[in-house]
């Protein structure tokens, strides 16, 4: 059944680990945030060797190559499928007003955009959100639980990763039926994803002391400014 | 004896341009500096911010050197107009937490020292990438007795949600000094603590030093 979805083996490991990861707990541990760390680095290590020397370089080629309306348009590809998940947590989240803007983008551009590939929601001025099933497990006051690192898809939680592993299962791209079809597309919005994160990383790369540390807390900040639409409470200073 | 005229009032002539150049030149630095003085000591939070990041703003769209991505350009560009509005000893001790104040008179300079060379080539990067974008300034809601305040602004970009950049700011003798900066939810200080942490317990006050040194001194993260 899963193959008929089609999503990639690597989010059942990535569920298998969410499971793991959740039956543990929150043993006593290291560091609050991160109790899996000496497995989280390793994972980053793992990570490090196959993007930088693979995934990475692809990435920065098509960044630097592709035709720029080439990479709009897949960009807003992929962007349009965002902003169905963003509708369906909006509404999760009961905020009627943005779920609203999200799902008048979706019908705009698919119906008007050539099936998303060209964003006139944007044009039009209609705001793009940005919500998906880790913010409304966080909304709902479901904590973050233990961070994780996946090789080659990168930081997260077992609360986000546990979204990410359901939007994988219930993404439109899972139910085109020509597989080859389907599996190009898997590749390319990876891509698309890998790409955008370039310039991000190269001011991590940049700022960091030790990147494995600095993106760890990037994530969980960024994470919980948006469960809180960007009004999270002051974080507790443990070091008073 | 034309041609002997010409030949001596020539350069003459161009010494007298160069003058007039240079006295145009101490005319606008003075000028400069009278707009500035008073702007850093009344200047309200938010014009502060919108001000300094319009005129860098400018600079990175105008500056041919800077467009070449010219990086003892950027920083000098930095250097002189971004960082006199930030308060580096605050954001050092805040970043450095317990280990900051327990360090000595000596170790806090140098910490602060390295840790500002660092933060500048961070926003030199930063900006060098996020130069085609335009900011809204959120209008600010402050008690006038306020001596600390958060200036909202946000970077739109077409077909993606917008970046909030906001500053956390406080009042010096000075004027109005930033000691934070939150990207997007993500706050510069906050991270750099996990950083800061981390180096201390593993070499203390001077380990963290040494790892900032080595940093700017252009080693890469591990």
């Amino acid at each position: 059944m899963n193959d008929v979805k089609g999503a990639p083996t690597i989010s059942r490991a990535a569920a298998m680990l969410s499971c793991i990861a959740l039956l543990a707990g929150c043993a006593a541990a290291p560091s609050r945030d991160d109790p899996f760390e000496p497995m989280n680095r390793a994972a980053y290590a793992v990570h490090e060797v196959v993007d930088g020397n693979i995934v990475k370089p692809i990435a920065q080629a098509y960044v630097d190559y592709a035709p720029r309306l080439v990479q709009k348009g897949i960009s807003n590809f992929f962007g349009n499928i965002d902003d169905l998940f963003s509708f369906i947590n909006g509404v999760l989240q009961n905020k009627p007003e943005k779920a609203g803007h999200d799902l008048g983008r979706v019908i705009t551009n698919t119906g008007f955009g050539l099936l998303g590939l060209i964003d006139i929601a944007s044009e039009a001025g209609i705001p793009k959100g940005n919500e998906d099933f880790g913010q409304t497990f966080g909304y709902w006051g479901i904590p973050q639980g233990p961070y994780l690192f996946i090789p080659l898809l990168g930081p997260t939680t077992v609360r986000d990763g546990t979204g990410w592993v359901i939007r994988a299962y219930t993404t439109p791209i899972g139910y085109i039926p020509d597989v080859p079809t389907r599996n190009i597309l898997w590749g390319i919005g990876y891509l698309n994803e890998r790409a955008q994160a370039l310039q991000a990383e190269s001011i991590l790369d940049q700022a960091s002391l030790d990147r494995y540390t600095f993106l760890r807390r990037a994530y969980l900040q960024r994470r919980q400014y948006l469960v809180f639409d960007g009004a999270p409470p002051p974080p507790k200073d443990d070091d008073e | 004896m034309t041609i002997h005229a010409i030949s001596i009032e020539a350069p003459v002539k161009r010494k007298g341009a160069m003058r007039a150049l240079a006295g145009v030149r101490t005319a606008a630095g003075v000028l400069l500096l009278a707009l500035a003085i008073p702007a850093l000591a009344q200047e309200a939070p938010d014009a502060l911010v919108k001000r300094v990041s319009q005129e860098a703003l400018q600079i990175i769209k105008t500056d041919p050197k800077v467009q070449a991505g010219d990086q003892a350009r950027i920083r000098d560009l930095i250097e002189t107009k971004l960082t006199p509005h930030f308060d580096i000893d605050r954001m050092t001790a805040l970043a450095a937490g317990r280990a900051y104040r327990s360090a000595t008179p000596e170790q806090k300079k140098r910490l602060g020292e390295e840790f500002k060379t660092l933060l500048i080539r961070t926003y030199s990067s930063a900006l060098n990438q996020y130069r085609d974008q335009t900011i809204d300034y959120k209008p600010l809601r402050m008690d006038p007795a306020a001596t600390d305040t958060i200036v909202r602004t946000e970077v739109i970009r077409s077909g993606q949600p917008p970046v909030q950049i906001d500053y956390s700011m406080g009042k010096t003798p000075d004027g109005w000094k930033a000691y934070d900066v939150i990207v997007g939810g993500v706050s510069l200080v906050t991270n750099y603590r996990d950083e800061f942490t981390q180096q201390v317990q593993a070499g203390g006050v001077d380990g963290l030093i040494k790892s900032l040194a080595a940093k700017n001194a252009g080693g890469a993260a591990k």
